[in-house]
């Protein structure tokens, strides 16, 4: 049954957000290779490709009223194919049942930006995507009232029937599709949103996920679970240090594996190495497990290059030099910090280390590339399908035209599948082959060992309290290598992106403050990795904050309130954040009431104040990040120094709730994975090389790990629908570690500086 | 040669005797639905039922199985209404979902093979499976509904 397109009217197309661009990246760096607009232009309107909201282009309606709506950003967990079809069915007034969700292949053209990172597509798309189906909703009425010979004005729209209130006539959805699709868009000023009290599934828990029936049944199709006629399957051994190359190698034991088809040597990377494969040998053959027996037969001599030498114990005490000295750049000044330190009554001073981290996504990266008559078409788990494109075809030396890169389900991203190398590399591969198909993955082993790692960091936190304990002078050194060493050669400063990430725009009521970011090289891939700077930074800030109480003999939430200060709305750019997540910052404000009332709705949940017995102990913090507001109030205890947190309660106000089960589902998850960076993750590195290689070694919650009992608090909300959305996707994460290592100080009296915690707490 | 049993159909593997399940059972046979996550047995994606128990598949060699009965979440029930998948998705369990064939095979087992489940009997069995996105409190919760229900 063909499905009909409701109408395209060019014209819409190309007012929908702004004009073509080249690729920029999508989290504020310097955007090279564009040209500077006159107007920068805030929240989709600056990202590149902008956005769109043409009917014709998300949603289809075939003839026995099936909708299918067209979901152009990546599904990694966080709900978004569900909540995209919620947005249009209920602005078109279709009934869910008969709605199904099709993947945009990576198009930006055509759909708009799909860089599915930075918590942003509801932020960016809530909008665009309720008026695709409202202005669909008008064609269709339209077309009934055409058919009838009535006033469109007679008719209405919903559940997926058009009705005329004179005569009681209906028509449905599928026998309209049709003729609306020959009508002209409406105006977009002329469109009339529903009003949010009859939303029939935004903002409730009605609908349950679209790819529910798949996932169970083990129907759904992954990255990794694509299949081709005539595919051939490879793995690649890579350069065990960054940026080191082959020096030789010896491929006739691989070769003489049976099912072993051809060994291939893919060129070296070049510094700055962006997305570019690590270079290597790849085994190509008929299946994954004769690939890497015939990578284990491998005899691979290999030159280490300059990071050899590149050790994450070596590094830390490295970092700690940077930041024990007045050496960094000044990126935040406010009032007289010196003068207020050396006034104080009593100084504090905090070190506080985060190590290396992976993302490790349940399913690695894996792609399938064939090229068939100079077309490449591949299918991948990427969160960034239009990158992927491009360089794709820059890699093989095609026109982006010649390429179709199709998104499967992502099995987890967290930033990993934002950088498309593994795509080309299958693409390498399949171009080696003379274009047959060939899937790569990226064992577990790869996955850790050759990673974007989450950066390491330094910060060092120094304050000064007056006689009755309140903070007058605040300052924040950090030293981390940027993601930014990936893009350009060997930078050392954090760039604004990174240092909006809490930092800059850390809005406690402190009179001095001074942040200061001395220099630190990069010696490993860094890459974003869910909630990026603002991990180190909320676990400073938090940690510190709850340092302060405890040095001035408060409770920690009160003091923690009282850094944060009366309710006052404070904009970014007053305090030297010139990115603001890439929001207005006249539009997105930061509120201190709303992150006041997330720590107390976090600390009632946890029944903060509570009586607690010997081992254990209730620690809090609170961070405003992606543009929301998130509290963790977390209970653990100490035994024997292990560790367990057996309840935790967050609390989350991101402006008016969407799909308010996903946004549940997103705050535990955090939890979970914050547990994690606060007892056991890392990466660490010896002679260049990654020390962990697989689950055994990189460790990360299992369920015997997970608190007994996760609270989710809903706090604030938007009825009106009207206001700027915030994140939802990262902002859980940045304050769950600090909470917890608050916790264990409340519990054991000892204070975590560095992570993970591990055996630290063990005598 | 081995012959053995994939969802009630019989197959057969000629290669390597010791190639893990996993990849005879995604690559050779197209049963995409068990998946690979580690390589080792540390994080359970790859959970099938071989002869009606848990097991991994990325570490049993095919060479192992004549004769054996291999349950993927492709044939864990006809319909997909195991009690187990019936209340993974009344509690919208999955995030990305990727380590839910592998959650749910093992669930499967634990809860036709049980009397009653205290959390501490479920933390133990389901310990063995990672979710890198953190949907262990519901996983927990769908256990004890699936319990309910059967």
């Amino acid at each position: 049954m063909r499905a009909a397109q409701i109408t395209n009217v060019s014209r819409r197309s190309l007012l929908g957000g702004i004009g073509a661009g080249a690729f920029v990246l999508a989290v504020g760096l310097p955007s090279t290779g564009r040209a500077q607009e006159e107007e920068p232009g805030f929240g989709p309107d600056a990202m590149p490709n902008g956005w769109r909201d043409d009917p014709s282009t998300f949603i289809a309606i075939a003839p026995d009223g099936t909708v299918t709506v067209t979901c152009h950003r990546s599904e990694m967990g966080q709900g978004v194919r569900t909540s995209i079809a919620m947005v249009i069915a209920d602005e078109l007034g279709a009934d869910w049942d008969k709605v199904r969700v099709a993947q945009a292949p990576g198009n930006e053209e055509k759909y708009g930006n799909q860089d599915t990172d930075g918590s942003r597509s509801l932020r960016h798309f809530f909008m665009p995507m309720r008026r695709a189906g409202a202005a669909a909703r008008v064609m269709l009425e339209q077309a009934a009232a055409s058919r009838w010979g009535v006033p469109v004005s007679e008719v209405s729209a919903d559940r997926h029937t058009v009705t005329h209130a004179g005569s009681g006539r209906t028509l449905g959805y599928g026998e309209l599709a049709e003729a609306a699709r020959d009508l002209e868009v409406p105006e977009r000023d002329s469109l009339v949103l529903k009003d949010p009290s009859a939303f029939r599934y935004i903002g409730t828990d009605r609908v349950g996920l679209v790819d529910n029936s798949g996932i169970t049944t083990g129907k759904a199709t992954y990255g990794i679970d694509v299949r081709r006629d005539g595919m051939l399957y490879a793995v690649v051994a890579r350069p065990p240090v960054y940026g080191g190359r082959v020096k030789s190698y010896d491929d006739s034991a691989a070769l003489a594996i049976e099912g072993v088809e051809k060994v291939v040597k893919i060129d070296p990377v070049e510094f700055p190495t962006e997305f570019a494969p690590l270079g290597g040998i790849a085994v190509i053959a008929r299946n994954t497990y004769l690939a890497i027996q015939g990578r284990n037969a491998l005899t691979v001599e290999w030159e280490s290059g300059p990071n050899a030498g590149y050790d994450s114990e070596t590094y830390r005490e490295t970092l700690s030099q940077a930041v024990s000295s007045a050496s960094g750049t000044v990126i935040r000044e406010q009032g007289d910090f010196d003068k207020a330190f050396a006034g104080a009554a009593q100084v504090v001073e905090a070190e506080y280390y985060i190590p290396h981290l992976a993302q490790a996504p349940m399913e690695p990266p894996a792609a399938v590339v064939e090229i068939r008559d100079g077309l490449v078409e591949a299918w991948a788990c990427t969160q960034a399908p239009q990158v992927t494109r491009l360089r794709l075809a820059e890699r093989l030396g095609l026109p982006a035209e010649a390429v179709t890169v199709n998104v499967t389900l992502l099995g987890g991203g967290f930033g990993r599948k934002s950088k498309p190398d593994f795509v080309l590399e299958a693409g390498i591969l399949s171009q080696a082959m003379g274009g047959t198909p060939v899937k790569l993955t990226w064992t577990r082993e790869d996955d850790i060992q050759h990673g974007y790692y989450h950066t390491v960091s330094v910060e060092r936190m120094s304050a000064g309290l007056d006689a009755t304990g309140k903070t007058m002078a605040w300052r924040h050194r950090t030293a981390a290598p940027t993601i930014g060493s990936i893009f350009a050669p060997d930078p050392t400063q954090k760039l604004p992106f990174e240092l909006g990430m809490g930092l800059l725009n850390m809005p406690l009521a402190i009179e001095n403050i001074r942040a200061e970011n001395p220099a630190a090289p990069a010696h490993v891939r860094i890459g974003w990795y869910r909630s990026v700077s603002n991990i180190p930074h909320a676990f400073a800030i938090q940690s510190f904050a709850a340092e302060l109480a405890h040095a001035a003999g408060r409770d920690q939430k009160d003091y923690l309130l009282e850094l944060i200060g009366p309710p006052r709305r404070v904009t970014p750019t007053v305090q030297g954040d010139v990115w603001n997540y890439g929001e207005d910052p006249d539009l997105y404000l930061i509120d201190t009431g709303r992150m006041a009332a997330v720590v107390e709705a976090a600390a009632e949940g946890i029944e903060w104040g509570r009586e607690m017995t010997q081992g254990r102990g209730l620690g809090i913090a609170g961070h405003y990040s992606f543009l929301s507001y998130v509290a963790v109030a977390a209970e653990a205890e100490v035994v024997d120094g292990a560790v367990t947190v057996p309840r935790v309660s967050i609390a989350i106000d991101c402006g008016a709730h969407v799909n308010p089960d996903r946004i549940r589902s997103q705050m535990e998850g955090a939890v979970i994975m914050g547990l994690g960076q606060a007892l056991m993750t890392e990466v660490s590195f010896a002679e260049g090389r990654a020390q962990q290689e697989n689950f055994d070694g990189y460790l990360i919650p299992r369920m015997e790990n997970a608190p007994k009992r996760i609270d989710v608090h809903l706090v604030g909300g938007d009825a009106t629908y009207g206001r700027p959305l915030g994140g939802v996707g990262e902002p859980g994460l940045p304050p769950v570690v600090p909470a917890i290592t608050n916790a264990v100080f409340a519990a054991s009296g000892k204070r975590i500086r560095r992570l993970p915690i591990a055996d630290q707490l063990r005598s | 040669m081995v012959n053995f049993v994939v969802n009630s159909e019989q197959q057969r593997f000629d290669g390597d005797e010791d190639t893990p399940l996993l990849w005879v059972l995604r690559d050779e046979l197209g049963f995409t639905g068990t998946k690979y996550g580690c390589g080792i047995a540390a994080c359970g994606a790859c959970t099938v039922h071989i002869d009606g128990q848990p097991s991994f598949a990325c570490i049993t060699p095919v060479g192992t199985l004549e004769g054996a009965e291999i349950t993927t979440i492709e044939g864990l029930s006809p319909t997909g209404d195991h009690p187990v998948q019936v209340a993974w998705r009344e509690l919208n369990v999955v995030q990305c979902g990727y380590c839910q064939a592998g959650q749910i095979m093992q669930a499967a087992a634990l809860v036709d093979n049980s009397e009653s489940l205290s959390d501490e009997d479920i933390d133990a069995v389901m310990s063995a499976n990672l979710c890198r996105c953190g949907t262990y409190p519901r996983i927990r919760a769908a256990i004890k509904q699936a319990m309910e229900a059967k």
